[in-house]
């Protein structure tokens, strides 16, 4: 491109400044005027035509290889062409970057079936200390700390699971599915049973499940819900039979309603030889007053990144300890932790690592996500009993309470952790959008599908009344836009409304691609 | 607010005269009158978990973990633990990274998105292959979901996964868990001093393989000389070629591409994340023309109403949370915000900072591996192969004991044969790898 050609563009995107701008201001006044909710505006950086540039825009240097190389250039690369920037430079460019997130710290969360919780800062500060740093390949002798730790864990999630023994090798919930349905299928093959080759779904269950059955490599038979949202229980006793390798059901279920035919449930499913699994995501709404073991469940996962605040970084790591009664014990993952048998009764309790007996093997190249380990005991080990307890009484307080101050409709209940409203005529995903504009973050939309146009709400234990009270407003706010508000919004986000049709029919998933159109273009 | 915070959860705000009015609005006397739990399964005992105030639980965790020695680790094998600049802390613990969930509404996501989009570039560049995902579990999951893609994109009958007779046995074991709903069954090829043998390899590969797995270095730390060979090979035979690596060494090693790797994946974490007990960061690279049976995330960029540069989270038809069971795999909740330290690591160092860490790890094994070779007694690399990182030591003594006593020194190495020792320097200062030769030299003597 000439020189005059960027010098029009550059005026160009101040023009496109200038205007969106006012239309910002425009809608801000608008907006002040609706309603009194507290707003979270995002930073906005635009320059040279991009809110943030890429690191590879700021710098990109091309660095030959060979130059002193201790190898034969045959076993080199030529070349690597990477942004090389000075700390200050990455210091603001991350800060920037971090200045157009929204986290659970700017505001409510309230994203349905995710559990989005604040994370008490001190379990940040214990999972940072140096002697967290160890390599899975030290001797037990000399990582006692490490394995009492994991121990004392084990022990903190089985009594609150009421689980005979637990795994806390899978480094994210559905790798604890995975782990269950591969215990499931280690059990069955052990006891002869090679027949047993479906796993029932309701069709309210996380995607999860699904994927993770056709993993395991069984056929996936989807349960439909009764009229009240529930597993429908001759709708099940036509799904069971001696193919039925296990139930995979969460309790409270997506819509937050409790199974209350649980021990039925579990009842039929064990009288044909199937083994009952508990998909933990929702397991916040439970604590302290029912647990998956006394239901009848089999062998459960722990969502520890949602029940036990880890913070999610934007998508992980999380953790996914597996449960289980003690049948299933001996199919477990390898390597887990017990105390080391026969020691002289003086001084403390060694441990050690072992194998147990038909071992599913390994699951992880090591051994799980350690660091979101020791911050879940840490923060189990602040609450405590009470703490727990209360953490489940809340959680379904703020989940009742804000479904009774919304506009929508909200079928079904009662309630626990969470509820599904309909959006009815308006689009669900719009209404999400349009309540970034009220500056709260929107619940999780179009899922299940039970509910059309669903917004899928679960404030957690965290939030305040006057933050609920922010919520119900910004939901009702939403459900009074006009379509054009709705079609428009977001309009106080770092970026306006994104077109997601044109990322996925022309994808460019890395600067390079980036730099290949822009290329194309100019040839062309 | 109103009345005193009720106790319990220190994180829940509620006041005692907030809790009543909640209550009212609902229409109920009590919370317990909220859950709708059958009698039969309501839990009324106890766990028996003390509360403790957050001074009394960050005590409890120091103490546990002090049992530890504190040792020098020498170690590697897949894992290793260099220095991760104060930088990659302090930006990654901004709460905006720590505390918001997958970008599943982009506006609110964008500082997020857009680091996961340069950590997708990072490992483009490193590999030559179009398409990295924004991140799996570690490499041996990694590993399990390229074995999946093969079964998926081979249209033979083929079966077979080859796997190298080196390869470490939790990628091993999660790789045969990952394949046991499926046809496929991994069998291994010989190595030769610790590379593949490829003649070895040439008999063992036909029509029935699906998938070639090559680690370079290897887990002994061995550079492999013949890549392009070996993809040819699996090429002939149709197999998919995959190639388990890591971001220092493919800085300096031969680029994926060139050799014909169709997959790349490895442990990203080697850059950002501390040792952390085995915790990881899966990376995974393909060409563009898999990129629909790509397992996991992908961030791709897009426009906003001004038809300004946006970033989105793309293709999600594939993932689970859409396609259920006919996704491309079951993965969630990934590593996204590792992947956003590698990143931060990477772009601190810069590519003349990673090409120098990785001409280090040559040369500082070349040379400890000649320090200890001079000891009586002691044969060091085993392997007439260029190393990265780590070698194997041969040792008269029984390695176990050798390796106890260096503990005792307080030095951690592997013991990988009943003469064989694995020392690797990565992590390691001058200073202590000083103090090691010393240890060793009286160990051994």
């Amino acid at each position: 491109m000439s020189d005059q050609g960027q010098e029009r563009e550059r005026g160009q995107d101040q023009d496109r400044d200038r205007e969106r701008r006012r239309e910002l201001e425009q809608g801000g006044e608008r907006e002040q005027k609706e309603g009194q909710g507290r707003r979270y505006d995002q930073a906005r950086y635009v320059s040279n035509g991009h809110y943030e540039p890429l690191l590879s825009e700021k710098d990109s240097t091309h660095v030959d290889v060979d130059d002193d190389s201790p190898l034969p250039d045959d076993l080199t690369r030529d070349s690597l062409e990477l942004p090389e920037l000075s700390e200050p430079e990455l210091a603001r460019h991350y800060t920037r970057l971090s200045q157009m997130i929204y986290g659970i710290d700017s505001g409510p969360y309230p994203l349905g079936s995710c559990t989005m919780k604040y994370n008490p800062k001190f379990t940040e500060d214990v999972a940072a200390l140096d002697v967290a740093a160890v390599h899975p390949d030290r001797s037990s002798g000399s990582i006692q700390g490490t394995l009492e730790l994991l121990h004392r864990l084990q022990d903190y999630l089985a009594r609150i699971g009421g689980m005979d023994a637990v795994t806390l090798q899978p480094p994210a919930g559905a790798a604890g599915e995975f782990v269950g349905i591969r215990v499931a299928s280690a059990y069955h093959e052990h006891n002869g049973d090679d027949e047993r080759d479906e796993v029932i779904v309701p069709e309210s269950a996380h995607g999860t499940n699904f994927a993770t059955a056709a993993l395991g490599g069984y056929d996936v038979v989807t349960l439909p819900s009764d009229d009240g949202g529930r597993v429908d229980l001759e709708a099940l006793e036509a799904a069971l039979s001696e193919r039925t390798a296990a139930l995979m059901l969460t309790n409270p279920n997506t819509l937050g309603l409790f199974e209350r035919n649980i021990t039925e449930i579990a009842e039929m499913v064990h009288d044909v030889g199937g083994l009952l699994y508990y998909d933990g995501a929702n397991l916040n709404a439970l604590l302290g007053r029912a647990r998956p073991g006394d239901m009848g469940f089999d062998v459960m996962h722990y969502n520890v990144h949602k029940t036990f605040a880890t913070p999610h970084g934007g998508g992980g790591p999380g953790a996914g300890p597996v449960g289980v009664v003690d049948e299933l014990a001996p199919f477990l993952p390898e390597p887990r932790v017990r105390e080391r048998g026969g020691e002289g009764g003086e001084g403390e309790t060694e441990y050690e690592l072992f194998a147990p007996e038909h071992s599913i093997g390994h699951v992880h190249g090591f051994q799980g996500n350690w660091l979101v380990l020791v911050k879940t005991f840490a923060y189990i080990a602040r609450l405590g009993d009470d703490g727990l307890l209360d953490a489940s009484a809340k959680a379904v307080l703020n989940a009742n309470y804000l479904a009774d101050q919304i506009d929508y409709e909200v079928p079904y209940g009662p309630f626990h952790h969470e509820f599904v409203a309909s959006a009815g005529d308006q689009d669900a995903a719009d209404v999400a959008r349009r309540m970034l504009d009220f500056g709260v973050h929107p619940p999780t939309t179009k899922w299940p599908e039970i509910v059309p146009q669903a917004l899928m709400t679960e404030p957690t234990e965290v939030e305040s009344k006057e933050t609920l009270d922010t919520l119900a407003e910004a939901f009702q706010q939403a459900s009074a836009s006009s379509d054009d508000e709705l079609e428009s919004a977001p309009n106080r986000t770092a970026v306006g409304r994104i077109d997601q049709t044109s990322a996925a029919r022309n994808p460019r998933l890395s600067w390079q691609a980036l730099q290949d159109t822009n290329s194309g273009e100019d040839s062309a | 607010m109103n009345g005193t915070r009720t106790t319990g959860s220190p994180y829940a705000p509620h006041t005692d005269d907030d809790t009543a009015a909640m209550l009212e609005a609902v229409d109920a006397d009590s919370v317990d009158d909220l859950f709708d739990i059958p009698p039969a399964v309501w839990f009324d005992d106890e766990f028996g978990i003390d509360a403790r105030t957050e001074r009394e639980a960050r005590q409890l965790v120091r103490q546990t973990l002090e049992r530890n020695d504190d040792l020098v680790e020498l170690l590697g094998r897949g894992h290793y633990g260099y220095y991760v600049p104060s930088l990659v802390d302090h930006l990654a613990d901004r709460s905006e990274f720590l505390t918001s969930y997958t970008q599943y509404q982009p506006e609110v996501s964008q500082g997020f998105l857009q680091a996961l989009f340069e950590y997708q570039s990072l490992l483009v560049e490193l590999t030559g292959l179009e398409v990295a995902n924004c991140s799996m579990y570690d490499a041996a999951t990694a590993l399990g979901e390229a074995a999946t893609l093969a079964d998926r994109v081979r249209d033979t009958s083929g079966h077979r996964v080859l796997v190298p007779d080196l390869l470490l046995e939790g990628r091993r074991s999660t790789l045969e868990n990952y394949v046991a709903g499926t046809d496929l069954e991994v069998e291994t090829y010989p190595t030769d001093d610790s590379t593949v043998d490829v003649e070895a390899l040439t008999d063992t590969i036909d029509e029935e393989v699906v998938l070639c797995y090559v680690e370079n270095p290897t887990v002994r730390g061995t550079i492999e000389e013949r890549l392009a060979e070996i993809g040819d090979l699996a090429h002939e035979h149709d197999a998919l070629y995959v190639l388990g690596s890591d971001p220092v060494a493919l800085s300096l090693l031969q680029r994926p591409a060139d050799v014909g790797a169709d997959v790349v994946v490895g442990d990203a974490s080697v850059l950002g994340l501390p040792t952390s007990y085995g915790m990881g960061l899966g990376l995974f690279a393909t060409r563009e023309s898999y990129l629909r049976q790509v397992p996991g995330r992908l961030v791709g960029v897009s426009e906003d109403a001004t038809d300004r540069r946006a970033f989105t989270l793309t293709l999600q038809t594939r993932e689970q949370h859409i396609r259920r069971e006919r996704a491309t795999s079951n993965i969630c909740t990934n590593q996204a915000w590792v992947a956003l330290r590698t990143a931060m690591h990477a772009a601190s160092l810069g590519p003349s900072g990673l090409i120098d860490l990785a001409k280090r790890d040559v040369t500082r094994a070349q040379d400890l591996a000649a320090r200890v070779d001079d000891l009586v007694g002691v044969t060091a690399p085993v392997d007439d192969r260029h190393h990265i990182r780590e070698f194997v030591v041969q040792v008269d003594q029984p390695a176990q004991a050798v390796a106890d006593d260096l503990e005792e020194h307080g030095f951690a190495v592997h013991v990988v044969g009943e003469h064989e020792l694995q020392v690797c320097v990565a992590g390691a200062s001058d200073e202590q790898i000083d103090a090691f030769v010393e240890a060793f030299t009286e160990v051994v003597r």
